[in-house]
């Protein structure tokens, strides 16, 4: 039944596809309770079965009672005595695996290369703050789509999340790196994470969070160090300032865009929707709903609510020069 | 006053007598305080609302039937998981399972009534008038689209603006009186009423369950009262224990729901153990095997079951600590449960086992909920449901766990008692539909939710884009539909039998507890002569004065 995850393995959100060190600690985890689990099934549905089909009653209703047994104290110690036994190693090897998953608070070794992002879950959409790499402060904020780098050998890079919320509950989860972990408001948690290849790993959001909960897809990037480097240079960077597009610009910033969008190196400064000062860099929009092609955006600029219904983003029912207009502005922010 | 008179009049026609009138009939039913009749409302209302819930489950299943489906809208379909879930929980299972115990209780125990009736049927129409008004919701413009486990603050004004969250709070507050009372009154008359000679050892051990699950009632429903109560001072007085905005907190609101809702989970499976236990021995002719090691888990059960809550929060980032202490306390779960399971293998081995409609549900309960089971101890280990937490995994898990241990327990059930409660026995050939129908279509619909969950799908979406899904979720969907007529199967089967069914007598199954000593149906009164009884089966006793069974216990 695992075999359909190998057919997709770009795109799969497989469990059993594991992709980091913590993912593989659970998959061996898993494995084993699923094998203990199915040696008891085995053993109980065939003794159900046996005893079912042993003992099913004949034709004959003058037959007489069958022997009463009222129970045995030897027996019961002994099947109290095996499951305990099966609880008792179940918990130790569940609390290696914890300890190895969980490790909080996070603890970053003098070596390592680590990166530090705090993830703000929003209805329905993702927002990054780049904090720290290798002690590097960065301090820009991006939306939708984590980039992280891999890890090479001999050179450890784990990424730090701070996991918060600003509205409702939320959770992280992109199966293939590790198990999910909750934005609550109100707390912070964390989450490690560590790539062992560069490649898309796809997740979403697991906790119901509302209207679009089935919306709020997670996309991590995972980068060689070199082209996550140059990533986050290009990133840091204000937005593009292209002379040609000035006059869209100005019409952008004229409308109430601004309220919510921040373009950083312009006025625009609103901080309830995601970033757009280097939208163009994004392959998705719509928090990974749809693809980031011209039209497409172009459709998201003019009536958000037919591609993600209930979303907080309002269609402004601007004139088709006003429309075009701001999608080409959209455009010149790479 | 003019009723009773009219009832007086109506009483002395010849003809009359056994026919009363429509608004007699009714009239009687409204004003009943027998516990026999209220336990059949409370049937009654949860096959309603099972039938309804039913519906919810099937647009929902249709729904995702292929990816980006547009047949329902995200709020729509939001609204239906919400409904499906507090209906199923809060208007089917316990209601089923409360009426299954106010008939058979004071039955099993020799009593002539509950120990308050008059509040049992207080209990009863609280709770129906509580699942009125979480439907009345609709009324307002939608029901809540909160999820049954309404988590904060996404039931803050802010983000539920209409009142449809105020009458879900406020049902499920006011249903939850009829719980306590129910509760209070199990408890009452198990404790008080028993026959003369049934000490506490050699009850039934239905009424045993019914006791532990009456207590479990009794501590588990006040957090959610005062949850309830919290939530509606935030929504309508502007209070803020929930609302993160104001300082109130998200994670309070989780701890004393599921505070409430685990326990809930055995609230609901804790009477269905009580009635395998009861059919079991019977059709396959034997005692049951280790009463006592049966009652000493049944109360392990609802003990443990008040420290495994947090095992619903693994992933809210508790500490490692508190992740192992709910690791650990939910797998011991599994050794008294473990304990029942092995002691009805033991009851059916050496038996001379008949396949009954009864018994036919029992098995069904037997192989399915040994698979509930199961995959609940892959949930209970911390970092494996750091993976399957929230996803279609859990969702495979707790049908699982709900039909085929609950509902299909319940079944058994009804098949077992029917024939007492009319005087009619049910087909057997449409018991065996009805069952293959279930059986199949139920393993259809939810084994496919355990690989879709594996496969990264999480629960509560209302469309979903990942190819990987989508053949998962249409087995899933044809399952729902193989399974959609084995309800209507089995009402269609109450129904005709009521009038056309073989007659039933007294004893129909060749029983050993005291429900069986009476008429099908019992009179008003139950015992004409308070039975005494000297062990767990009278029946067999008097069958067998011979070899009775105080000798043994």
């Amino acid at each position: 039944m695992l075999l359909a995850t190998d057919v997709n393995l770009a795109h799969s959100q497989s469990i059993f596809n594991p992709a980091s060190p913590a993912a593989h600690s659970i998959v061996s985890l898993a494995i084993l309770v699923l094998a203990v689990s199915g040696l008891i099934f085995v053993i109980v549905e065939g003794v159900l079965l046996y005893s079912v089909w042993r003992f099913r009653a004949d034709a004959d209703p003058n037959a007489p009672e069958p022997p009463q047994a009222y129970g045995s104290r030897a027996i019961e110690i002994a099947w109290t005595a095996a499951p305990t036994l099966i609880v008792l190693f179940l918990v130790l090897v569940i609390t290696r695996t914890l300890w190895e998953v969980e490790v909080d608070p996070p603890a970053p070794m003098p070596d390592d290369r680590a990166l530090f992002v705090t993830v703000t879950g929003r209805q329905w959409w993702w927002e990054y703050t780049y904090e720290t790499y290798d002690n590097r402060p960065l301090g820009f904020t991006t939306a939708n789509e984590l980039h992280i780098p891999a890890g090479e050998p001999g050179q450890s890079r784990p990424v730090y999340l701070k996991l918060v919320s600003a509205d409702v509950c939320h959770s992280f989860w992109v199966p293939r790196l590790a198990g999910k972990m909750d934005l609550i408001p109100g707390r912070v948690n964390h989450l490690t994470l560590q790539a062992d290849a560069p490649g898309l790993y796809l997740g979403q959001c697991a906790e119901y969070c509302g209207t679009q909960h089935a919306h709020m897809l997670l996309r991590v990037v995972v980068e060689e160090p070199a082209a996550f480097d140059r990533w986050l240079t290009e990133q840091a960077e204000p937005a593009a300032d292209d002379p040609a597009a000035r006059a869209d610009r100005d019409l952008f910033l004229a409308q109430s865009c601004v309220n919510c969008h921040r373009v950083r190196g312009t006025p625009a400064v609103g901080s309830y929707a995601p970033d757009l000062t280097h939208l163009m860099s994004r392959q998705t929009l719509a928090s990974g709903m749809i693809e980031n092609t011209p039209e497409n955006l172009d459709r998201w600029v003019a009536d958000p609510q037919s591609i993600k219904p209930g979303c907080l983003m309002p269609a402004f029912g601007l004139g088709s020069e006003d429309q075009a207009s701001i999608v080409r502005y959209l455009q010149t922010l790479h | 006053m003019a009723f009773a008179e009219s009832t007086r009049a109506v009483g002395q026609g010849d003809t009359a007598v056994a026919h009363p009138g429509v608004a007699t009939r009714l009239h009687a039913w409204t004003t009943t305080v027998d516990h026999k009749r209220i336990g059949i409302l409370y049937v009654l209302m949860s096959l309603v609302f099972l039938v309804i819930g039913g519906v919810e489950a099937l647009l929902m299943r249709w729904q995702l039937v292929v990816p980006d489906n547009q047949f329902l809208g995200p709020d729509t379909f939001n609204q239906l998981f919400t409904m499906h879930g507090t209906t199923m929980v809060f208007f089917v299972g316990m209601p089923i399972l409360i009426g299954v115990g106010n008939y058979l209780v004071p039955l099993m125990i020799g009593a002539r009534d509950m120990a308050f009736p008059r509040l049992n049927a207080f209990g009863f129409w609280i709770t129906l008038f509580g699942g009125l008004l979480v439907y009345f919701s609709f009324a307002t413009g939608g029901a809540p689209a909160i999820g049954w486990f309404a988590y904060a603050p996404l039931t803050e004004r802010t983000f539920a603006r209409s009142a449809a969250t105020d009458f879900w709070a406020l049902g499920l507050l006011i249903s939850g009186i009829g719980t306590v009372t129910a509760a209070v009154n199990f408890v009452a008359t198990i404790l008080g009423m028993r026959a003369p000679g049934m000490t506490m050892r050699k009850m039934p051990f239905f009424v045993w369950t019914m006791l532990w699950t009456a207590f479990q009632m009794l501590l588990a429903l006040p957090p959610l009262t005062a949850a309830l109560v919290m939530i509606l001072f935030d929504r309508q007085l502007g209070a803020r224990f929930f609302d993160t905005s104001g300082g109130g907190s998200a994670f309070l609101w989780q701890h004393l729901f599921w505070f409430f809702g685990h326990p809930e989970v055995y609230i609901l499976i804790l009477p269905v153990f009580g009635i395998v236990s009861e059919v079991i021995p019977v059709f396959s002719r034997k005692v049951l095997f280790g009463y006592e090691f049966m009652a000493a888990a049944t109360m392990a059960i609802a003990f443990i079951s008040f420290g495994v809550w947090a095992h619903h929060m693994y992933c809210v980032g508790m500490s490692r600590t508190l992740d192992l202490f709910f690791a650990t306390a939910s797998l011991l779960v599994s050794i008294p449960t473990g304990i029942k399971f092995f002691n009805w293998l033991a009851t059916m081995y050496g038996g001379r086992i008949r396949f009954a409609s009864p018994m036919l549900f029992a098995f069904g309960f037997l192989s399915m909920f040994l698979i509930g089971g199961l995959t609940g101890i892959m949930l209970a280990a911390a970092p494996f449901d750091f993976q399957l937490s929230d996803s279609y995994f859990v969702v495979g898990h707790f049908h699982w766990v709900l039909i085929g241990g609950t509902l299909f327990g319940t079944f058994a059930g009804v098949y077992y008692w029917y024939p007492k409660v009319t005087g009619r026995m049910l087909s057997e050939r449409l018991a065996r539909w009805q069952f293959w129908l279930l059986y199949v279509g139920f393993f259809l619909t939810f084994g496919p939710m355990h690989v879709a969950g594996m496969l990264g799908m999480p629960r509560r979406i209302y469309t979903y884009g990942m190819d990987d899904w989508t053949v998962w979720n249409q087995i899933s969907t044809l399952g729902a539909l193989i399974q959609a007529p084995s309800y209507l199967i089995l009402i269609y089967n109450l129904v005709v039998s009521l009038r056309h069914g073989k007659p039933a007598g007294d004893d129909p199954w060749d029983a050993w507890t005291l429900e069986w000593t009476t008429t099908s149906p019992p009179p008003s009164y139950n015992f004409e002569t308070t039975p005494v009884v000297h062990s767990r089966r009278p029946l067999w006793d008097s069958k067998h004065p011979d070899d009775p069974d105080w000798l043994y216990e």
